[in-house]
Formats: C-alpha cells, sequence, structure tokens
C-alpha cells in the first residue's frame, strides 16, 4: 500500500500518559460506553430466560437464571476495543467463565474446535474455541457491578474482551459447539472471521 | 484514497464531503464508509462516516457533522477542502441497507445526522424512479438543524409516493406545522405505516432515539426482524 496522505494540520489531541501501549492501532479512547446493534433491544425477562450449550444439534446443558447466578462468578477489569474504533479502558464485568460452564456440565474439555454464539433477536458469533477458554471469555451478567442493562446486552452478554467488541455478543442465550468455522451475523456480512484489534482484523482480508 | 472535489455548508455544524474516488466499486445506500486521518507526526485516526448520496451519484458523498469535542469531525468539517486528498475504506455493512428492488413501503426515522444514510436511500429510490410508498419521520433540534431540508421538500414535491413529517424538539418557528415533541407512540402510528402493511423500517440516530423508536416500533406490531438500527452518537466523532 502506498504511503497515507498527511491531513495538513490534523494533530492528535493530548493523551493520557501510557494509553498507547492500550490501546490498538486505528483506535481511540472514549469514557462513555457507545450502544450499537442491529436491530431493536430484546428485553429478555429473567423468568424465562434461560442458557444453553450445546454440541451441534444436541443439548449438553441448561441453566434457570437462578441456576446460572448460582455458578461460581469470577470478576476482570479489561479493555474492550469496538471495531468503530471505540476502546475502553479497565471496563470492570462479572460473569461466569466458558471453564466453570463447561465444568458444571460436566465436561472435560470442549466438545468440538469451534462456537457458535446465538442470542436474542437472531445475532450470531463465531470464534474459535481456544478463544473462550483458560479464562479468556465470560458469559457477564453484571457491569460496573450492577446488573447489565438491556441496551448494554442484558440479561447476558458474551465477553471476549480480546477480540474486537461485535464477538462479545448481547443477548447470550445459546453457545453452540461446531466441528467447523462458520460465519456469524457480522461476519457473513463483510467482517472479519476472527477480529484481533491488534492486528486491524477488521473486515474480511484483513 | 479520494480527493475532496468540493465541500458544502449543510447546516451550522454540518457539512457535506463530495469525494472523488477513482475505483470506487459502488454502494449501496445505507452503506458506510471508514476516513482514516494521519498528522504530520504520523499520527492517525479513524472514524466511521455514513454514505449521503445515491449508487449511481457522480460523487460519492459524506455529510459530517461536527461534534464539538470531536477529533476528526471537527476537522473535516472546518478545515478540509477542496483537493485535499483523504484515505478512505468502503463501503462498509451489508444490514443497514435498502434498494428499490427489495420493495417497500418504506418507513424511516432519523434524529439528527442519522439523516445521512436514510437520505442516501431516499435519493436511490428517486433516481431509480421507485414509487414504492415512503415515509420519513425526521427529528431535530430546530428548524435550522434540519439537514437537506430544501431536497427533501423537493423530493416531496415529485409526487412519487414520499412523505415527509418534521418534529423538532428545541425550538420552533412561529406558525409550525410539523410536529414539536420528540417521537413518540402516536407521532408513529399517525405518520407511518401499519403493521399489517409490513413495513420495512430503518432507524437511524442517537441511541436515545434509537432505543425508543425501535421499543414503541414493537410495540406497534411491527415484527422484529423488518426493524433494522443504527445508531449514531458523540463518539462517532
Amino acid at each position: 500500500m502506498s504511503k497515507p496522505p498527511t491531513s495538513r494540520g490534523f494533530r492528535a489531541r493530548p493523551r493520557p500518559e501510557g494509553q498507547g501501549k492500550r490501546v490498538p492501532p486505528g483506535q481511540h479512547e472514549v469514557s462513555d460506553f457507545p450502544v450499537l446493534s442491529a436491530g431493536p433491544t430484546p428485553q429478555t425477562s429473567l423468568e424465562t430466560w434461560t442458557f444453553a450449550l450445546q454440541d451441534g444439534g444436541s443439548l449438553l446443558a441448561k441453566w434457570t437464571w437462578a441456576e446460572f447466578e448460582a455458578l461460581p462468578q469470577t470478576t476482570v477489569v479489561v479493555d474492550i476495543h469496538c471495531v468503530t474504533a471505540w476502546s475502553k479502558i479497565d471496563t470492570e464485568w462479572q460473569g461466569v467463565t466458558i471453564d466453570a460452564l463447561l465444568e458444571a456440565a460436566g465436561l472435560a474439555e470442549p466438545p468440538e474446535p469451534y462456537a457458535m454464539i446465538h442470542c436474542d433477536g437472531g445475532y450470531t458469533t463465531n470464534l474459535p474455541v481456544e478463544d473462550l477458554i483458560a479464562g479468556k471469555a465470560m458469559i457477564a451478567t453484571r457491569y460496573d457491578g450492577e446488573s447489565l442493562t438491556p441496551e448494554h446486552g442484558g440479561p447476558a452478554r458474551l465477553l471476549v474482551p480480546h477480540l474486537y467488541f461485535w464477538k462479545s455478543a448481547k443477548w447470550a442465550r445459546r453457545l453452540r459447539f461446531m466441528d467447523q468455522d462458520e460465519p456469524g451475523f457480522w461476519e457473513s456480512l463483510g467482517y472479519h472471521m476472527y477480529g484481533d484489534p491488534w492486528k486491524e482484523q477488521r473486515y474480511s482480508g484483513d | 484514497m479520494a480527493e475532496v472535489n468540493d465541500v458544502i455548508p449543510e447546516t451550522h455544524r454540518v457539512k457535506t464531503l463530495l469525494l472523488g474516488i477513482p475505483g470506487w466499486p459502488g454502494h449501496l445506500p445505507g452503506q458506510h464508509v471508514d476516513v482514516r486521518l494521519t498528522g504530520e507526526d504520523g499520527y492517525q485516526a479513524q472514524r466511521s462516516y455514513s454514505i449521503a448520496s445515491a449508487p449511481d451519484a457522480f460523487h460519492v458523498s459524506l455529510t459530517v457533522e461536527r461534534i464539538s469535542d470531536g477529533e476528526v469531525s471537527p476537522y473535516l468539517v472546518d478545515e478540509l477542502h477542496a483537493g485535499d486528498r483523504l484515505e478512505l475504506r468502503g463501503p462498509i455493512g451489508g444490514h443497514f441497507v435498502w434498494t428499490a428492488t427489495q420493495g417497500g413501503p418504506l418507513f424511516l426515522i432519523a434524529g439528527g445526522s442519522g439523516i445521512v444514510p436514510l437520505m442516501a436511500m431516499l435519493r436511490h429510490r428517486s433516481a431509480a424512479g421507485s414509487t414504492v410508498p415512503a415515509v420519513l419521520l425526521y427529528s431535530s433540534r430546530t428548524l435550522e438543524d434540519i439537514i437537506y431540508r430544501e431536497e427533501l421538500s423537493n423530493l416531496v414535491g415529485k409526487g412519487d409516493g414520499l412523505t415527509v413529517a418534521h418534529a423538532l424538539t428545541r425550538a420552533r418557528p412561529a406558525g409550525w406545522a410539523g410536529y414539536a415533541r420528540r417521537i413518540d407512540q402516536p407521532m408513529l402510528a399517525e405518520v407511518g405505516f401499519p403493521a399489517s402493511a409490513r413495513p420495512r423500517v430503518f432507524v437511524c440516530g442517537p441511541t436515545s432515539i434509537v432505543e425508543s423508536a425501535s421499543q414503541l416500533l414493537l410495540g406497534l406490531g411491527h415484527e422484529r426482524s423488518l426493524i433494522k438500527t443504527e445508531r449514531f452518537g458523540p463518539t462517532g466523532g
């Protein structure tokens, strides 16, 4: 690629010291928490909410809200990076790690190498299973100590902070293991299959 | 790589950049581009902007609102002029898209600069000679904040099945005949199509408007799968 044109007189706003190390290329830090979604926000009642693990078409385990809340809880403080170029530093989440879900389902290891997360509203996104285990991902139910609001994905969303945030699917209901990788919603519309923000894997071909 | 061919003022905070882009592959109404600026010190900043022009327009145009504490939009609105070059990537997005071949009715709901991708749809509808029934409900702060006001009025004047309803939320001129409040359920029911007509609905604007309008539409019985949303927030700046 040729050298990008320089924008005469364009300068960075002053940044906090050391921020550069935590904000991936092409990203900028925000202090608010932007909301993005492709359709109306689902309003899911906790009475009817369940979360399921599936291997292909067969059910491995399913939890009601009360059962899910009784699973071992983990709190993390992580940086998140949206493909629309904002990053948010030091966000605090609480939920159940995928490791804990596998254990609760009686599985010593994940049954397949890939996974698709299915959500209320029909959203899906695909991930390699190795990006979900070893403490790298959780089903989060609290943000900053409070119940996750519907517009931010409540009752529960996937949290995979080391990938672009469209992978951290809102309104998560079902994690389906797959023997082969398949594109989810945005991945079918030109977005990258993996989405590593540090490699700027925004769109297919990156 | 794009060259800025002209910069057109739209409102006191909004300008349209007319771009010449050699090798532009074409786009669909509703898609966006990523614009990347590189400072003299090598610092880069990137933001997404919706395409305002119809696919067959001579220029690819972006309409940009200046976000007062923004980093990129003040540069695009206040500094950029004809002859400057811009690095951009796109078109991007295939969900928030409408073409005349998809049919209608078409129900568009905009808040502020959320009008931009919807304008690409209306310009395309007009250029394609489509008579698909279409309604735009457009919420702005004041009369002066309405983007494309004259062009919208001209499009309605064609008499090809487009209706535009404006809502002004902060100040109204004397004798204002449009709505004088935020978008609410009676307004959506009054100007829009009934759910039974199964309109294709596109909502674009700040999160507050998108959240409330889409929930109100569900309440009116519109099908979730026919409602597509896109949000513009201050962090888009």
